[in-house]
């Protein structure tokens, strides 16, 4: 298990499922946006190939050097459940830990969450609950109505999205979200990731196409557009698999 | 998330999927189950027209010539879902207008944003098209055809890069000026972000009412939702796309083109917005043409619905 660390175990992921749409309107954006990136999380878990321990280490050297401020390594699960994510010691003990960068370690919990949970959660000391539309089957309205409840009882700020570009609706979402004030967004490099409920979707918002929208924007995330995308590409090699990042695609010389 | 038992994986029968979250329900094509409906949202219009530009757009870009019978068939198919537009028109001269006049009962004239882009694809510059274009529009309304107007490179240009919101404002308001009833903003590479967006039509709805523009998204950077709902946000109500994402981009070797109409129709119907179109029938308008011209299909919505 990992050492004692100064940042705990504290992102929990969820899925807010409120149904009630409220009303919409165009906001001031945040000036800065701290990504989360979860594809060696999150991104590897949900790939069928089960990744050698070394390249998954390359990988978050590689997301290290982006400018990425965090970056959510592995999770402490078991390996009978989630086979991907068994080396998560070694991976935690092989990657360089670059000073200002936050390494956070999942411990999932699969329970839905509504606002008085999320206000639970953040009760009993985590920093910042990242809310989760695990099916991706949100869209902007209720991403609205969502969080207009959750924020009634856990301040903006604690409060992260994370949202799965199954149907396509991702970076829409994600939109609205910042619409709202919430300025900590989860995401994927190349969008690793597939659906496990629904064969052969896609899963996770691409990392890549978010920071695209966001410099678009103007808005500040440190990112290195460029090392991202030769992390993404690297992951997608030893992956065998094609990227699901927009972004990446229409770059990329075929 | 990863390896879940089985029980998990088979929470939500396809069904009940279709009727949760595709907004679908057991009613008639386009209304939406009223025990499900999502409230009105403010700030967005009530009612976004849809204009499919499959037929023409993406079947254009795509590498397979499609049969006529083909061709036929899917418009057919299209016919039957509630879309109000289908774009089947292409380029002409105006002494094609007769014939045209025999069949359409639509014509568009396609303008740039940029000199380059106006050069190297319609072969003269802007003004030159300009007047070619008025020659167009008069004979069509002379006919009472409407005559809709677009706008290429809204929001940046292959060549040149950055255009401004001045130039996309000017050539629009010359469309609108000589007759054209819409005018279609085109990020025709997909490179805009909610905040060109926002950008180009604060300028062009100085001169252009929103009742008159629609939008017309490419995704080839994943933008293009992102971008809509933002239009949407500042009153657009009319909305181009293309059944499956039809389309590559000739500028992008590899990447996609246009928005899929399927993944718009889940946004609006989540949105609460009346499209009168049946997200179901759609999908497997998609499903035939991608079969057709073998591809898979560039819908999120698609991928998820029908089994891999």
């Amino acid at each position: 298990m990992a050492t004692a660390r100064k940042v705990p175990l504290r992102r929990l992921v969820g899925l807010a499922s409120l149904r009630a749409v409220s009303t919409s309107s165009v906001g001031t954006f945040p000036k800065r946006v701290k990504i989360v990136e979860v594809g060696p999380r999150d991104g590897l878990q949900n790939e069928k190939n089960i990744i050698p321990t070394p390249t998954k280490i390359k990988l978050i050297d590689m997301l290290s050097e982006t400018g990425l401020p965090v970056i959510e390594v592995t999770s402490f699960v078991s390996p009978k459940w989630v086979p991907q994510m068994a080396d998560h010691a070694e991976v935690l003990k092989g990657i360089q830990k670059f000073p200002g960068i936050n390494y956070p370690v999942l411990t999932p919990n699969l329970r839905a969450f509504q606002a008085a949970v999320t206000k639970k959660m953040y009760s009993m000391g985590c920093y910042e609950v990242s809310l989760g539309d695990t099916i991706g089957v949100g869209t902007p309205g209720l991403m609205k109505a969502m969080l207009s409840a959750v924020m009634q009882e856990v301040p903006v700020a604690a409060l992260a999205v994370h949202c799965h570009d199954t149907y396509g609706q991702a970076l829409a979402n994600t939109l609205m979200a910042l619409q709202m004030g919430v300025s900590v967004v989860d995401s994927s490099v190349a969008g690793l990731g597939g659906c496990p409920f629904a064969q052969g979707a896609s899963g996770n918002l691409a990392t890549e196409d978010l920071v695209y929208m966001l410099a678009g924007m103007g808005i500040d995330t440190g990112v290195n557009f460029q090392k991202l995308l030769e992390a993404g590409a690297f992951i997608c090699q030893a992956l065998n698999r094609k990227t699901s990042s927009r972004v990446a695609q229409a770059t990329c010389k075929l | 998330m990863g390896n879940v038992p089985s029980a998990v994986k088979h929470c939500l029968s396809y069904q009940q999927l279709l009727r949760e979250h595709l907004w679908i329900g057991d009613s008639v094509a386009g209304a939406l189950d009223p025990a499900q409906e999502p409230f009105q949202l403010s700030g967005l219009p009530e009612y976004v027209k849809i204009v499919e530009v499959g037929p023409r757009d993406g079947l254009q870009n795509e590498k397979v010539i499609v049969p006529t019978d083909i061709k036929i068939e899917f418009i057919n198919q299209l016919s039957q879902t509630g879309l109000s537009v289908i774009e089947v028109t292409s380029f002409v001269s105006s002494k094609w207008i007769p014939q045209v006049a025999a069949g359409a009962t639509e014509v568009s004239v396609f303008g740039a944003a940029s000199e380059s882009f106006s050069k190297k694809n319609i072969n003269c510059s802007i003004e030159e098209s300009m007047e070619k274009f008025e020659e167009v529009v008069k004979s069509a309304r002379h006919m009472n055809i409407p005559a809709r107007g677009y706008v290429s490179c809204a929001l940046g240009c292959p060549y040149e890069g950055n255009i401004t919101p001045q130039k996309v404002t000017e050539v629009s308001k010359r469309l609108y000026g000589m007759g054209c009833y819409e005018i279609s903003l085109g990020d025709t590479i997909g490179v805009g972000t909610p905040g060109s967006m926002k950008k180009i039509l604060e300028s062009v709805m100085k001169e252009i009412p929103p009742r008159a523009l629609a939008v017309h998204c490419h995704d080839t950077y994943g933008q293009a939702l992102a971008n809509i709902l933002t239009a949407l946000q500042m009153g657009i109500n009319v909305v181009d796309s293309a059944v499956s994402g039809l389309g590559g981009c000739p500028y992008a070797k590899g990447a996609s083109g246009n928005v899929a109409t399927e993944d718009l129709i889940y946004m609006l119907n989540g949105l609460g917005l009346n499209t009168g179109v049946n997200l179901y029938k759609v999908m497997e308008a998609g499903d035939f043409i991608c079969k057709a011209v073998n591809k898979t299909t560039n819908s999120k919505v698609a991928q998820a619905s029908f089994s891999a």
